[in-house]
């Protein structure tokens, strides 16, 4: 609740003040994932809406960002022992989104001072929680790297730079590609504007990602009779084993 | 055409899915083995957690052995006493394997210790098989005979009380034995997550004497009940089973398995022998390395279990 009421005091007051703020379209609010779910791009869009004339002094930057689920995770690092790599040291991520794509109008970097980014937590980097590393492992930077490394290679953590389309300081859009290996759950998306460095004026939305038809009922199922269909599993494979036999069978008697 | 899996929560060919089901079922269909250790490997390396692998290959196993178990039916080529001691025993194995591996998934050793069960047992098992078998297919050159040699010693194995009649196997032995190589294959089947016919055979073969004809179906008959015991604990402890992807690797396994058997009527067993020990050699080759060899990645992330 203090998050929300921290969100839209975020989102109005400077908007209140600067005079810029945020209509925002998306090319669709829910992304379904059915039995041919192969990923999805979502188009991101909005205008600027403002009371007062264009600033004259700086450019209009807009910055999105696309977040998945958080949820901890355990990093561990292989070493030579007895001459095998095995896992020996280990470090709990308290919170890393599931997905985290943030696009911007220009470099990341440029687009936003580094104390906006820690205030707001935009770049990857931020978004990561803080590591809650054992005194005895030195370097647990290197912990957090390593997520964001492993991700983004998957596709799943992604920094769009030059990627977001102003037009006449009005006009915005973007496209964000989600991978096939989605987590189920609310994405929550953030829109920044920014001039200058800073950041003026903030939107939230949230993209609902759900699966749905047999994919929701097997999962359900899944979870909810974990025992019942454990036995559905059993029975359908006893009856294409068996099936195949019968097939197999007939086809050569005849 | 790409499929998503509901479980694992990825998008797969679903042509890549039945072909290697396809694959591994004629080599299951041939040997008697269930196969799982090659494509669990094979899960993995195609993206699916293994988590989700190791228990989704446990179902599919059930359906390539049944349907390989009534083609062996119908030869009357399955020793259901021995195949019920076995089992027995084997359920056994697993509850304790299930416990071992949930003990040091929690320590985060799990994978190496899947990969040395693997490499350990896979190396000593070819070499042994590869040796024996090439001596046997020698000897069958040379002799002109095509009939596969008995040779019978009087070990310790023969000193063992509780002895039953095991007249399929034509077989005069103590129970404990048998019994024994269940709970071993079951605590490994376990681990692994494979069926364990690639243990049970040559156990069968080189410690009980079983005639290799019998072996097959008998091996088939145990890793039924085994890895359906499997699946079961796994649907229910950690959510793990896909069944999209079980139905899809079944269909292309239980087809394989048939074309398999037919296969094997055609070649000798020995040469069967030969062919099962290269094939297991190679795979543990291949683990060994990875062990061996710097990964290019030295960090993994491993999601914490959700407390549902």
């Amino acid at each position: 609740m203090t998050r929300l009421i921290l969100s839209l005091w975020l989102g109005l007051f400077p908007a209140v003040l600067i005079a810029e703020s945020i209509v925002l379209g998306l090319s669709s609010d829910q992304v379904r994932i059915t039995t041919q779910f192969d990923g999805s791009d979502i188009l991101i869009f909005g205008a600027v809406k403002r009371e007062a004339p264009i600033p004259k002094n700086t450019e209009l930057d807009v910055i999105i960002t696309v977040a998945g689920p958080s949820e901890p995770l355990t990093v561990r690092r292989k070493s030579r022992q007895f001459g095998i790599w095995v896992n020996s040291e280990a470090v709990e991520v308290d919170a890393a989104p599931s997905f985290y794509a943030v696009a911007a109008s220009g470099k990341l970097e440029d687009v936003i001072k580094d104390i906006e980014d820690l205030r707001y937590k935009i770049s990857v980097e931020r978004a990561i929680r803080s590591v809650g590393a054992p005194m005895t492992i030195r370097n647990a930077q290197l912990f957090s790297d390593a997520v964001i490394r492993i991700r983004q290679r998957e596709n799943l953590y992604q920094q769009l730079d030059n990627q977001v389309a102003v037009d006449q300081q009005t006009l915005f859009r973007t496209a964000i590609r989600m991978p096939a290996n989605l987590t189920e759950g609310d994405y929550a998306t953030r829109i920044f504007l920014a001039r200058g460095g800073t950041i003026i004026s903030q939107y939230e939305t949230t993209i609902d990602v759900r699966k749905v038809g047999l994919e929701r009922w097997l999962f359900s199922l899944s979870r909810t009779q974990p025992l019942l269909y454990g036995l559905m599993s059993l029975a359908i494979a006893i009856a294409a084993g068996w099936g195949a036999s019968a097939a197999f069978r007939w086809v050569r008697i005849r | 055409m790409l499929i998503y899996l509901p479980v694992a929560e990825v998008s797969i060919n679903a042509f890549l899915l039945l072909g290697l089901g396809g694959l591994v079922g004629i080599l299951s269909g041939m040997f008697g083995v269930g196969g799982g250790f090659l494509m669990t490997p094979l899960l993995f390396f195609i993206g699916i957690p293994p988590v989700v692998a190791v228990a989704t290959e446990a179902n599919q196993i059930v359906a390539s052995s049944f349907s390989g178990v009534l083609a062996h039916l119908r030869r009357k080529s399955v020793d259901f006493k021995m195949g019920t001691i076995l089992l027995t025993g084997g359920l056994l194995g697993a509850a304790c394997g299930v416990v071992i591996f949930n003990y040091l998934k929690a320590l985060g050793q799990v994978d190496l210790l899947i990969r040395l069960c693997y490499v350990a047992f896979l190396g000593i098992i070819g070499i042994l098989m590869f040796i024996e078998s090439v001596r046997a297919v020698r000897k069958s050159h040379i002799s002109g005979d095509t009939t596969p040699k008995k040779h019978r010693q009087r070990t310790w194995i023969h000193s063992l009380p509780i002895k039953m009649r095991f007249r399929t196997s034509g077989l005069y032995i103590s129970a404990i034995p048998p019994l024994l190589i269940g709970v071993v294959v079951g605590i490994l089947a376990a681990i692994m997550g494979v069926g364990g016919g690639f243990i049970m055979v040559p156990a069968m073969i080189y410690l009980l004497g079983m005639p290799t004809k019998v072996v097959v179906g008998t091996s088939l008959f145990q890793i039924i009940f085994v890895t359906g015991f499997t699946t079961l604990l796994h649907a229910t402890t950690n959510y793990s089973v896909d069944i999209v992807l079980a139905v899809l690797l079944l269909i292309g396994g239980v087809i394989g398995a048939q074309v398999g058997t037919q296969v094997s009527t055609y070649l000798k067993a020995e040469q069967l022998r030969v062919l099962l020990s290269v094939i297991v050699i190679v795979v543990c080759v291949q683990l060994a390395l990875e062990l061996l060899i710097m990964p290019a990645e030295l960090f993994s992330i491993e999601s914490v279990e959700h407390v549902r």
